[in-house]
């Protein structure tokens, strides 16, 4: 019990509020099934705060902090996390984790912090009226289930009537996002969709892809993370499936999802909310001040992959907002309320991120009280196999807002309902 | 000296029979309830409440009711996750069909819902035994999982098919939702608490638990001395499952407030509650508790030493936390088969005597 009594102690007297810095809290998984993909993304992320420290000392003259707490990916360690962290005046949230996410909406609501999934986490809180302080720009899993069909409109000159199109989901609550919007999408371009599941950790699909073998669909739209999709790569090659015709979501895309399929994973496409590589100029200074510096967060081995592109994009996001934050309400070190603000008022142009040495990193997209999902743009890449690396092959496809914003309006007002939430922007 | 019965004169059959014969354990447990009851709700914060007191509190419900069938009743189960998910999806579709009951009485509620289904997967634990039955239970684990994943119903046809907890009161103060306040959250779960081990325990030291631990010890000799096996054996699946049902209600109404079938309630769920009353001492309510108590906070503390103290790499932390938790568990094995309950006896064996052994 002594020990506890000193644990509670020093658990106070770490959870005071320690002033002028921006606390930007990070929930990463290094340890557990999906640690392949929060390790880039956690070193991303992080890397780019350093790098402004670094180089400009902070933002707007205020050092930033990044906490780091291991949440495993698994929902009870991150609230752990989240109440051990939100004392600390964290300004953001982003767990990278869908489960995780439906945990904080409500908490983070009740306290005041705003959340930020970008591309993960609850789809329709893109509706800002409801969910005032949750923003999922620059594009949500509705989205990037309408541009995956888009992409495949183009390719057939705009019809795929009578096309077999598969579903392989995670099936958590991640990975059933698309299939509403997908259903929506089969019924307007008359295409024929199945859906066909693969339970957590995913690491045994023989049946599913036996299925695929028997249906023969046209396309195979895939969204999984972790160990699920290098098995899945890897059993659409065994059963000879077209690389091409097969498309992941944006979290089915990264080097580590097709590096174990060797040869046959070539031709593989995935969606992509932000360009890949390390051809910007800002990745030269990152490799003067922080890695050349030894500051790198983990190994350091992890600059340009697409999780780490993606933590150094919402990074780059949170620390655009925060500089909003701090012009419009004159103060330097900013609150959570304050950051909401920001975040709301954010708006991404060429210029801004061609000003940052990220020109055409993202897409172009501003975010409104009403509007907290962004322009939900996104681009299709491939692999190349024997380049090892990402090409992007469309430029920004635009997602189909006419099936999507009535779902997440029915969605969203549901969710109001249930909860007794009030409705902001006026109306 | 303080320890020992000379002294304390027992003048009536209920003073005779009572749970703590020992004056010193007596007062022991009063304090240990008045500390619970009256000084823990004015200190405890969102951080204490939410990353140790109320899972420590939910898991020990959990751990009583594992204990009764396995610990008691000799009936290895590996469904212990399956059944928290009964629990947890009955609370949800009882609080959402009827939002104007008490929430007390979904959870009371959904322990019956979890009975009666954990007596239906108990059926073949009259044919099987032992590793078999272990099967057995597994696979109710993974068909409830994938019943809950599958049907719509049980989600209320939500998008994601995850289920969220409405706010809900008990005497006008929230106990469901986000903005319930750490100390209400930490009163609902203690109530349980209470009330559960003090039914467990009356029922193991009655009748009914002397039956089960005849049908545990033996189970032919049971039935030659007049042990109806059928019913010793669905009695202890039945109130198991009550018990694990409204830790399983709590667990998802009370402390996550959201939650994914797959994740919360997977199979890793059944081994942590079984781990827990391993360690803590097979047929033990006292060990139930400190099993909960040394699985929930354990992981917790070496992550404040690590990460926040030592301030090593978080991931570092997370892989030291598995080795050590998991040399406990071996060292444990080894040095106490019987748990920490058996050390927790020794140690009033010994103070029995102190200063004076013999």
């Amino acid at each position: 019990m002594k020990k506890l009594a000193t644990m509670a102690v020093a658990a106070v007297m770490a959870a005071s509020p320690v002033m002028a810095d921006l606390v930007f809290p990070s929930l990463s998984y290094r340890t557990g099934p999906y640690a392949a993909g929060g390790i880039p993304f956690a070193d991303g992320y992080a890397d780019y705060f350093t790098l402004l420290n670094e180089r400009d000392g902070g933002i707007g003259g205020v050092m930033t902090r990044v906490i780091e707490c291991e949440t495993g990916y698994n929902t009870e360690k991150g609230v752990e996390c989240y109440e051990s962290t939100k004392g600390e005046g964290s300004l953001v949230y982003q767990p990278l984790s869908t489960g995780i996410t439906y945990q904080l909406i409500p908490k983070t609501a009740a306290d005041g912090i705003p959340l930020h999934t970008m591309g993960y986490g609850r789809t329709s809180a893109a509706n800002g009226k409801v969910f005032n302080n949750v923003f999922n720009y620059p594009a949500n899993y509705w989205d990037g289930a309408s541009i995956a069909v888009n992409h495949l409109l183009d390719e057939n000159g705009g019809d795929i009537s009578g096309k077999k199109i598969a579903l392989v989901y995670h099936n958590s609550a991640y990975g059933k996002e698309p299939i509403r919007t997908l259903e929506e999408l089969s019924g307007k371009h008359g295409f024929e969709l199945t859906t066909i599941a693969v339970d957590h950790p995913g690491q045994e699909q023989k049946s599913q892809w036996l299925q695929i073998r028997r249906e023969r669909p046209d396309y195979v739209v895939m969204w999984g993370w972790g160990v699920m999709n290098q098995v899945a790569i890897q059993e659409a090659a065994n059963i000879r499936f077209p690389m091409e015709n097969f498309i992941g979501n944006w979290w089915a895309g990264s080097e580590n999802d097709v590096m174990p399929a060797g040869d046959a994973a070539n031709g593989y496409k995935a969606l992509a909310m932000h360009n890949v590589g390390t051809d910007f100029p800002i990745f030269a200074d990152l490799q003067e001040h922080v890695i050349d510096a030894g500051k790198a967060a983990g190994n350091g081995d992890q600059v340009g992959t697409v999780l780490y592109n993606r933590g150094f994009y919402a990074a780059m996001l949170a620390a655009e907002a925060v500089k909003e934050a701090q012009a419009i309400h004159g103060v330097m070190d900013i609150t959570p309320a304050m950051m909401r603000d920001g975040m709301e008022a954010l708006s991404m142009t060429e210029e801004r991120m061609a000003s940052l040495g990220m020109a055409n990193f993202g897409p172009a997209f501003s975010v409104s009280c009403e509007n907290h999902g962004g322009s939900g743009e996104g681009k299709v890449q491939q692999w190349d196999a024997a380049a090892g690396q990402w090409n992007t092959i469309t430029d920004w496809i635009a997602s189909d807002q006419e099936v999507i914003q009535p779902l997440v309006m029915a969605d969203s007002m549901a969710y109001a309902e249930e909860n007794n939430v009030a409705m902001s922007c006026g109306g | 000296m303080f320890y020992r019965e000379a002294g304390d004169f027992k003048t009536s059959y209920v003073d005779d029979s009572q749970t703590f014969p020992i004056a010193f354990d007596r007062w022991r447990y009063y304090v240990v309830l008045a500390f619970a009851f009256l000084v823990v709700p004015f200190i405890i914060n969102d951080y204490w409440a939410n990353a140790v007191v109320v899972p420590f509190l939910i898991y020990a419900i959990a751990a009583i009711g594992l204990n009764i069938l396995t610990g008691y009743c000799g009936q290895v189960s590996l469904g212990t996750g399956g059944f928290m998910a009964v629990g947890a999806y009955a609370c949800y579709k009882l609080m959402t069909a009827f939002p104007d009951i008490s929430i007390v009485i979904h959870i009371i509620l959904a322990g019956g819902v979890t009975a009666a289904v954990g007596v239906m997967f108990g059926l073949p634990s009259l044919r099987i035994k032992g590793f078999y039955l272990a099967v057995a239970t597994l696979a109710a684990q993974f068909f409830l999982i994938w019943l809950f994943n599958r049907v719509g119903w049980f989600y209320n046809y939500s998008a994601s098919g995850q289920i969220n907890a409405p706010e809900r009161e008990v005497f006008g103060v929230l106990v469901t939702g986000p903005n319930t306040a750490a100390w209400a959250q930490y009163m609902i779960c203690l109530v349980f608490v209470v009330a559960c081990a003090v039914v467990a325990r009356n029922l193991t030291r009655g009748t009914q638990g002397r039956k089960w631990m005849a049908i545990r010890d033996m189970d032919i000799a049971a039935e030659i001395i007049g042990v109806n096996p059928l019913r010793a054996k669905l009695s202890a699946f039945a109130v198991s499952s009550f018990f694990i049902g409204i830790s399983g209600a709590l667990f998802f109404a009370v402390y996550l407030g959201a939650v994914e079938v797959g994740e919360a309630f997977g199979i890793q769920k059944s081994f942590l509650v079984l781990f827990m009353i391993i360690i803590g001492g097979l047929g033990s309510i006292f060990g139930s508790f400190a099993g909960a108590a040394f699985l929930v906070i354990l992981p917790v503390v070496l992550k404040i030493v690590g990460a926040d103290w030592l301030g090593w790499p978080t991931d570092l932390v997370a892989h030291f936390n598995l080795v050590i938790v998991g040399a406990l568990i071996i060292f444990f094995l080894i040095k106490e088969p019987h748990g920490l309950a058996q050390l927790w006896r020794l140690a009033k064996e010994k103070l029995r005597l102190w200063p004076f052994p013999y």
